[in-house]
């Protein structure tokens, strides 16, 4: 028996701050539904027996069970059903790439409208938060276990509440001044308020997570020293790929040029957009080129169109098809008068008699055969160079791993690039020392690091409980139980 | 959040600080760096450890005021506490005692060429020093660099203290005056024009120089890549390379471009600063 096919509710769209207003703040651009327009799209979803979405969430969110909470109204209930799984779901609701992972799988994409899945994981946990319904899950009892997490960002913070809640001591050690890592000096505060992740590490504070700022481990004390001095058990690395990368041609270090990482820092860690409220500078106005197709090169542009810049171009050496950027970005970043200048490479950038850029020598493209990463490889045309006028640069084509830990601990495994190799569940060649995130697999998206700091948590405690038979024989609690 | 146990006025717009900071304080070495945080709302301010005391649990550094954060950082006295401080940076100095060393001063460049002139003394090389200032109120520390040097020299641009002129001058004599070359090595260590000079005066005797820079930075742990600098054609960075290189291989003119990359907005903060101080 089939049924005719009903026709298709369309897609709850989500408010927004139009663009000709939110170029001159850095507020955040999508509003947020309101209950009523979020039980309407959760009443969306058909329940799928084999829901593919859940199998495109690298944390295994439990998609079906959750829009079924929030389409009856049980919106912290919908939170709390997130959380099982997915200890950030304010930050996952804005910043996972929804269209590659849950909702690229949904059965209602074919038809161009899957379900918004991102816009209400985000809706329940911002309900959960602002209605004050944060609860403190059971802690087990303490197990008198310590583990040092090393890098406060997405996977670290994962690993941190995991291990917290099974009874163990955990201390975060966080080179920055703030926690967040890459949530807070890397995407913008028009992306993910600030609040929103204080408001995230300010729970694993109250699940007595220790927070040791302005630390940075390889200097200031080492992973030897933290397992050998310091009374550590465990270890877990996650800190990171923060080894900005250029693209080696002349001209890099003029006056004016900027890694992404230097410009987003200034302007989201430190505030610089408040200047001179908060003392951090960071260049405004003029004529900016971006170079990338990444979310941070969106990110970088963006932030340079609300600092006041006559124009912003991102120079893209692939086509559209190719950018790596979230598609929510991209869209944004046209709205806001971002130009984009396609199949673009640049081959010299161009200095003034004060050693500032003032321009960049560029060479049209043109796609050939697919290369490693299956995207078609770019091709330099023949005699087809050409100037873009600038006065500041944003470089923003990719990072790597930065050394200053790795080379200090003794028996890492590294890859030929300077990343760690870990196992499957992130143990490292050094017993009792995990990794995950970036640092194991170079830049990916925050989900994918939460996903690492889960699979590292289960090890790490199931590596603390076998310890603790073969040496006092009183188990710790198991994560299953 | 470091506590300030000592704010000591050394000379105009210098300010020695005694900080608490223990566990930096244990692992620190000559060459090294911290960053500074006056205040939640303040800048990452790269400082270099001046001097520090494994036992006492403190550090020292020495703060000269030219500009708005490091105006605030100045003013946070005794017993109050620093938002945040970050170390120890940078890779320590290479301590070789070989023959004679002369460090060069500019004014002050003395505290961050103190601890390592001590190291290199303790390791039994036979150190001169030279220290310049632009006037003798901006000399500070001029006994504890004497009471290690075999020669210390000191000039001054007036004249008001030591002899008048240049570091540079009595480098290019002592190298003049050292045909068996006895001097292995200069450091050189102060404003990045001085630092260049003092490269251009050793080269021709092909003496190897170091000087350390202190390049406008925001982590300090290579993170940012503002810090970079051309050395020998390749960039490096000095908060994780450096601070200190081969100063014969520095680009010196493009380091002295980037630094001037945020000189407009200096100048307002300072402005703002110099107006907060009116109404205190």
């Amino acid at each position: 028996m089939t049924s005719p096919r009903k026709p298709l509710a369309p897609r709850t769209a989500m408010p927004e701050q139009s663009p000709e207003v939110r170029i001159h703040n850095f507020e955040e651009v999508p509003l947020g539904y309101t209950p009523e327009q979020a039980q309407a799209e959760a009443a969306r979803c058909m329940q799928c027996r084999k829901p593919a979405c859940v199998e495109g969430c690298p944390v295994q969110v439990d998609i079906p069970a959750f829009l079924a909470l929030i389409k009856q109204g049980q919106f912290v209930e919908a939170a709390r059903k997130i959380k099982e799984t997915n200890c950030l779901p304010a930050v996952c609701g804005r910043v996972c790439p929804q269209e590659s992972q849950c909702e690229g799988r949904c059965i209602f994409v074919k038809r161009g409208q899957p379900l918004a899945v991102g816009a209400l994981e985000r809706f329940a946990a911002d309900y959960e938060r602002e209605h004050g319904q944060v609860d403190v899950p059971e802690i087990a009892p303490p197990t008198g276990r310590r583990i040092a997490v090393i890098g406060a960002g997405p996977s670290g913070l994962t690993v941190a509440g995991d291990l917290i809640r099974l009874g163990h001591e955990v201390t975060v050690f966080e080179a920055f001044h703030q926690p967040g890592g890459v949530l807070v000096y890397g995407i913008p505060e028009f992306r993910l308020p600030k609040r929103i992740v204080e408001a995230e590490v300010e729970y694993l504070r109250r699940l007595g997570v220790q927070f040791a700022m302005n630390h940075v481990v390889g200097r200031v004390v080492s992973v030897d020293e933290l397992l050998t001095h310091e009374g550590f058990d465990a270890v877990f690395i996650g800190v990171g790929a923060g080894l900005p990368q250029g693209l080696n041609i002349p001209g890099e270090n003029l006056g004016g040029i900027c890694f992404a990482n230097e410009y987003l820092t200034r302007v989201n860690l430190m505030k610089a957009y408040a200047f001179p409220a908060y003392d951090t500078p960071v260049a405004r106005g003029g004529r900016v080129a971006v170079i990338g197709g990444g979310n941070v090169a969106m990110d970088a542009a963006r932030t340079a169109r609300r600092l006041e810049a006559e124009s912003v171009d991102v120079v893209y050496r692939r086509s559209r098809e190719e950018m790596p950027a979230r598609a929510e970005e991209i869209h944004h970043a046209e709205q806001e008068g971002i130009h984009f200048r396609f199949l673009c490479a640049p081959v010299e950038y161009l200095g003034d008699a004060k050693g500032m850029v003032c321009g960049i020598r560029c060479q049209e493209m043109e796609l050939g055969e697919p290369d490693a990463s299956g995207r078609r490889r770019p091709q330099p045309k023949p005699d087809s160079f050409f100037t873009i006028d600038v006065d500041q640069v944003i470089v923003a084509v990719g990072a790597g791993a930065n050394p200053l830990l790795t080379r200090q601990t003794g028996d890492l495994q590294l890859n030929k690039w300077g990343y760690i190799i870990t196992s499957e569940t992130g143990a490292t060649s050094r017993p009792g020392v995990w990794a995950g995130g970036d640092i194991v697999t170079g830049s990916a998206t925050v989900i994918q690091a939460m996903g690492a700091g889960k699979i590292a948590a289960r090890d790490i405690h199931r590596w603390l409980a076998r310890r603790s038979e073969s040496t006092d024989g009183a188990p710790v609690e198991t994560l299953e139980s | 959040m470091a506590l300030v146990i000592e704010n000591r006025e050394i000379g105009p717009q210098l300010v020695e600080m005694i900080v608490e900071a223990p566990r930096i304080a244990r692992k620190a070495q000559p060459g090294q760096f911290v960053i500074v945080m006056a205040d939640p709302a303040g800048e990452r301010v790269p400082l270099t450890i001046a001097d520090f005391d494994r036992q006492k649990g403190t550090i020292t550094m020495v703060v000269a005021v030219v500009g708005a954060s490091s105006l605030k950082i100045s003013r946070i006295g005794a017993g109050q506490s620093l938002h945040a401080l970050i170390g120890p940076l940078g890779a320590p100095s290479e301590i070789e005692p070989h023959g004679t060393v002369v460090m060069v001063a500019g004014g002050v460049g003395a505290a961050p060429i103190y601890p390592i002139a001590r190291a290199f003394a303790e390791a039994g090389a036979d150190l001169i020093t030279i220290q310049g200032a632009r006037n003798a109120e901006l000399l500070f520390w001029t006994d504890r660099l004497a009471a290690i040097s075999r020669q210390h020299i000191i000039i001054t641009d007036d004249g008001s203290a030591g002899l008048k002129g240049l570091v540079t001058q009595p480098l290019g004599e002592l190298l003049a005056a050292d045909p068996s070359r006895q001097i292995a090595r200069v450091y050189a260590i102060g404003p990045p024009i001085m630092m260049k000079f003092c490269c251009e005066t050793t080269r021709p005797h092909n003496v190897p120089t170091i000087v350390s820079l202190n390049s406008i930075m925001v982590d300090g742990t290579g993170m940012c890549g503002g810090c970079r600098v051309e050395v020998g054609g390749q960039t490096k960075f000095t908060c994780v390379d450096g601070p200190e290189f081969d100063g014969h291989l520095v680009a010196w003119d493009q380091l002295m471009a980037r630094q001037r990359a945020f000189k407009h907005h200096e100048n307002c903060a300072m402005e703002r600063q110099a107006a907060q101080a009116v109404c205190e």
